[in-house]
């Protein structure tokens, strides 16, 4: 189904299952511990095997020799796999460092071997005894230093230009009477997913399957087979639960590798996951960046100038974060520019994190715009209603689909009483100063291709079959909601299928467009098998109607189980887009706000309360959409508090490579949430006229706290996280 | 008088007798004198009940309780997250109190009684705290889901039995069942989907208390 004319009125308007409460249809099997994620597919006739995986102990540099002979000799090993045996190996589309295979090291616990055994506690202990013999080269880790050297990347096709402009911001800065100019940091971080990534691979000839953890089925496909130099149709792929991603398993990793050629070497299935302590540095993060923000505005509180350039490094051939994407579109100024330069650095490969450019991007500009709005002695709600553009500022032809900012910051502050809020330091409670804080939430509605199959069977079930991925997002419950809507059905009569690579190409899970592209490609496909329904009964298909469990055409009805017949009926389709995401900015909104406390003795910041406005089209479930909500904002939290990849920059590593270093939110940081979505639909997104909020939960969150840690305590901190340390020196007296 | 030699046994002597040498006194001398290609011992025998069964096994002495669940007995919903002691995924109830379950030796349980979610309730049959979760969506990727269950059915218990935590105010009169009592306790089970608001939820309403 071509997508390319915004959707008329469709059978999801009924609303009788889509945008219902609707609990996780996979619920029972998570909490019962029943669903299954990749290490844990067991056939009792296999004898499984174990690969512990080996990580380079240097940064940069050759590797010699590596010695395996006490390895080998190890009680239980059956075969020890080093990156020199496999040679160099082709690296797959979508990953910037090799995975496997060569003498170069190119970062820290970069995987160089993989010992087998027949218990995990063999191969663990076997790993321990290979010898590595490596020439270590100089390395650039320290971002600060490298800065002087970034360049201006080639623009990649289909991917923003690192640099745009309009009008002339310099001479509209210089003349501007109020302006601000400040640079903000935001640190390394880590994805921290609670399932480390792991796989089990089973070869049978020259055929190959693989259990593994990831996010985009067919992306994994293709680069697993390039990086084995096997054709992709012998590859069998299934990842039908996964413990979290968040742009962590968007990308093919080393366990799979390891798994596949273990597994060749032991000649038996192989299992490998990743431990802990090596996902840090073995897998992707989200780089850390420089960021330097200039506004100038009119005393009228109107932005006449603005600027984001930001800096960040990867490894050769690696990309940017584009931490500048959101100041293209968020708010008006006719005079703008943005630039963002790549430095390189040798640490592990830099990638997309949950929102990767919006995240830390409006971590610094949200800072940004509240500290203009103080200058301007303006309300930051205000600044940001009256700075509302409908329209892109750099392209003003170019009309958002639909944009509702303004309403979501109005109902957020009348729900959250931002009328509370005082001068900053006035407020206190106890030992605690209190502040509020807002952040406006912008991430852009991406549309991927996306497939899925749906049959009819004589029981009147639906079965729906896609390679779509439900990393906790709720997927499974959205396409079966999606599923029962177009059919008339109740959703117990529709199960669904996800993540195996013999089921049709969907999006996949990642920048949130997966729930919105996902439950669209599902609504092609149902559109196709009512088709064959309608055809198969001799119905015309204009006004057949599907309602509890019966097709409809004038006083003609059949029960579906009945139309199906004994065979059964299909329908396949792929939706695919045309240019509304060009003719239109489609974009998803929202605004954070939050209270702090910060004890004026020790520093120490404690989130009282959270609410978050979305405005992201139709909320195909309230529950789930609730849920990604909040934990995205939790994320949030972490970000503004205490998560960073502490770096090693003389040997080149990040020092807290584990749960024990890399503080992520724990329960007791984390209060009470509120989450409103605005009800809307966006009929230029798809025939759900939905979004995504996956992302935009997290967008701003960081800023608004790090704004309540102003209101409460007059210090600005303008460099993640927000350590006491960075507050200490600048809190009151106590008597 | 010892020698100090035989106090000087390597970490990997102690693994390998720790089962042996359990409350036995003077048993160093003799893993010391132990070497590599003699007979040692590196497996034992155990017997525990889990989720109510009596599961027989003979062991690598190195395996943890975790990895026995999962690995040995394909009780796979103990997750394992870290295997540090660092996530909670893997908390399994042991003689009804809480643990993270790779942070012990298999060969530490003999005759003890296990209980993993799987024995707390299964697809069709949950336990109220499974239901309180499904109903407040505690949860989204699912993988530290088992840990919070296990941890918060041990949480309430442990507020039953009055045992103080780090927010507790008067220890004097009862441990009340707060929402801050909650997090505190559970701040060992770390949820990355950070479905912790809607944890706090599922944990209050089967404790029959108001946030
Ligand atoms: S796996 Fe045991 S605490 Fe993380
Ligand atoms: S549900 Fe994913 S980590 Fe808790």
């Amino acid at each position: 189904m071509q997508f390319d004319t915004p959707a008329a009125t469709n059978p999801i308007d009924q609303l009788k299952v889509v945008g219902r409460p609707i609990h996780r249809i996979d619920g029972q099997l998570k909490t019962t511990g029943r669903a299954m994620y990749a290490y844990e597919w067991h056939d009792p006739n296999t004898p499984y095997a174990y690969g512990y995986p080996v990580g380079a102990a240097i940064a940069k540099g050759r590797i010699k020799s590596i010695d395996v002979s006490a390895a080998k000799k190890a009680p239980g090993v059956l075969a020890v796999v080093t990156t020199l045996d496999v040679g160099e190996l082709k690296k797959g589309q979508f990953n910037t460092a090799k995975l496997f295979g060569g003498d170069r090291v190119q970062h820290y616990h970069q995987a160089i071997a993989v010992v087998v055994a027949q218990t995990f506690e063999q191969a663990r202990a076997a790993a321990a005894l290979v010898r590595v013999d490596y020439v270590v080269e100089k390395g650039a880790f320290d971002l600060e230093k490298a800065k002087d050297s970034a360049i201006e990347p080639a623009a990649k096709p289909g991917e923003a230009p690192p640099d745009t402009a309009v009008g002339d911001f310099d001479a509209a800065f210089a003349s501007a009477p109020v302006t601000l100019d400040e640079t903000y940091t935001t640190p390394d971080q880590s994805h921290c997913m609670m399932e480390p990534h792991a796989s089990i691979a089973a070869w049978n000839g020259d055929k190959l399957t693989v259990w593994t953890s990831s996010q985009m089925i067919d992306w994994w496909r293709s680069d697993l087979a390039t990086t084995l130099g096997i054709d992709k149709e012998k590859l069998h792929l299934m990842s039908p639960f996964i413990g979290g991603g968040f742009g962590g398993k968007l990308f093919l990793r080393a366990d799979a590798v390891l798994a596949a050629f273990g597994a060749k070497a032991a000649g038996r299935p192989v299992k490998v996951a990743l431990p802990r302590p090596l996902m840090a540095n073995n897998t992707t993060h989200r780089p850390a960046t420089i960021q330097r923000i200039r506004i100038g505005a009119g005393r009228d509180g109107r932005i006449a100038a603005i600027a984001h350039e930001s800096w960040s490094g990867d490894l050769p051939g690696g990309g940017l974060e584009t931490a500048v994407n959101q100041t293209r579109l968020l708010y008006a100024g006719a005079h703008r520019m943005t630039a963002m330069r790549l430095a390189t650095l040798d640490l592990a490969e830099g990638n997309a994190m949950r929102a990767p450019g919006e995240a830390p991007g409006l971590m610094a500009l949200e800072i940004a715009i509240d500290e203009i709005a103080e200058k301007l002695d303006m309300d930051p709600v205000q600044f940001r209603i009256l700075n509302d553009t409908q329209v892109d500022p750099e392209n003003p032809k170019r009309p958002f689909s639909h944009r509702n900012l303004i309403g979501c910051l109005e109902v957020g502050a009348e729900r959250f009483g931002w009328s509370q809020r005082g001068r900053p330091g006035a407020r206190r409670d106890g030992n605690w100063l209190i502040g509020l804080g807002v952040a406006a939430a912008f991430r852009n509605n991406l549309l991927i291709p996306s497939g899925a199959r749906v049959r009819l069977d004589r029981e009147g079930i639906v079965t729906v079959e896609t390679d779509m991925t439900d990393i906790g997002t709720g997927s499974y419950t959205i396409i079966a909601q999606t599923a029962a809507e177009m059919l008339g059905l109740p959703i117990e009569k529709v199960a669904v299928h996800l993540g195996d690579s013999h089921f049709p190409v969907s999006a996949g899970s990642g920048g949130q467009f997966g729930g919105n592209c996902s439950t669209a490609g599902v609504y092609a496909a149902c559109v196709k098998l009512r088709e064959a329904i309608a055809q198969k009964l001799g119905f015309n298909s204009d006004d057949v109607v599907f309602e509890n469990g019966e097709v409809r055409s004038g006083n003609r009805s059949v029960r579906l189980a009945e139309a199906a017949g004994s065979d059964g009926l299909v329908g396949e389709d792929t939706i695919q887009w045309g240019d509304l995401s060009e003719t239109h900015q489609q974009s998803t909104f929202g605004a954070h706000f939050v209270e702090v406390g910060v004890d004026v003795a020790t520093g120490e910041s404690r989130i009282r309360r959270m609410l978050a406005v979305c405005a992201a089209g139709r909320i195909l479930n309230p529950i789930t959409a609730r849920s990604q909500v909040i934990g995205a904002m939790t994320m949030g939290v972490g970000g503004a508090l205490s998560e960073e990849l502490a770096v090693d920059t003389r040997s080149g590593f990040f020092v807290n490579h584990d749960l024990a270093g890399y503080e992520v939110p724990v329960h007791a940081d984390i209060p009470h949430q509120e989450v409103i979505f605005m009800d809307e639909t966006d009929p230029m997104s798809s025939p759900m006229k939905a979004k995504g909020v996956g992302e935009l939960g997290l967008c701003g969150v960081s800023a608004a706290i790090a704004n309540a840690i102003y209101n409460a305590t007059g210090i600005r901190v303008r460099h993640y996280p927000i350590t006491l340390d960075k507050l200490i020196g600048g809190l009151p007296d106590v008597a | 008088m010892q020698s100090l030699i035989q106090l000087e046994i390597s970490r990997r002597d102690l693994l390998i007798s720790s089962a042996a040498t359990v409350a036995v006194s003077g048993v160093a001398a003799e893993a010391a004198a132990q070497s590599p290609g003699n007979a040692m011992t590196y497996t034992t025998k155990i017997s525990f009940t889990i989720n109510g069964e009596i599961r027989d096994l003979d062991v690598d002495n190195r395996v943890t309780l975790l990895d026995v669940l999962r690995e040995h007995l394909h009780l796979t919903g103990t997750k394992k997250g870290c295997d540090h002691g660092q996530c909670g995924a893997c908390t399994v109830l042991v003689a009804g109190r809480r643990i993270n379950s790779c942070l012990t030796l298999a060969v530490m349980h003999e005759g003890e009684q296990i209980t993993t979610i799987e024995g707390l309730g299964e697809p069709g049959n949950l336990h109220p705290m499974q239901a309180a979760f499904v109903k407040h969506d505690g949860f989204q990727c699912g993988y530290c889901t088992p840990g919070q269950i296990c941890s918060s059915v041990a949480v309430l218990e442990e507020i039953k039995a009055d045992i103080p935590s780090h927010v507790t105010g008067d220890l004097t009169t009862q441990v009340q069942l707060t929402p801050g009592e909650i997090r505190e306790r559970m701040s060992g089970n770390i949820c990355r989907c950070g479905a912790y608001s809607n944890i706090v939820d599922a944990i209050t309403e089967v404790a029959g208390t108001k946030t």
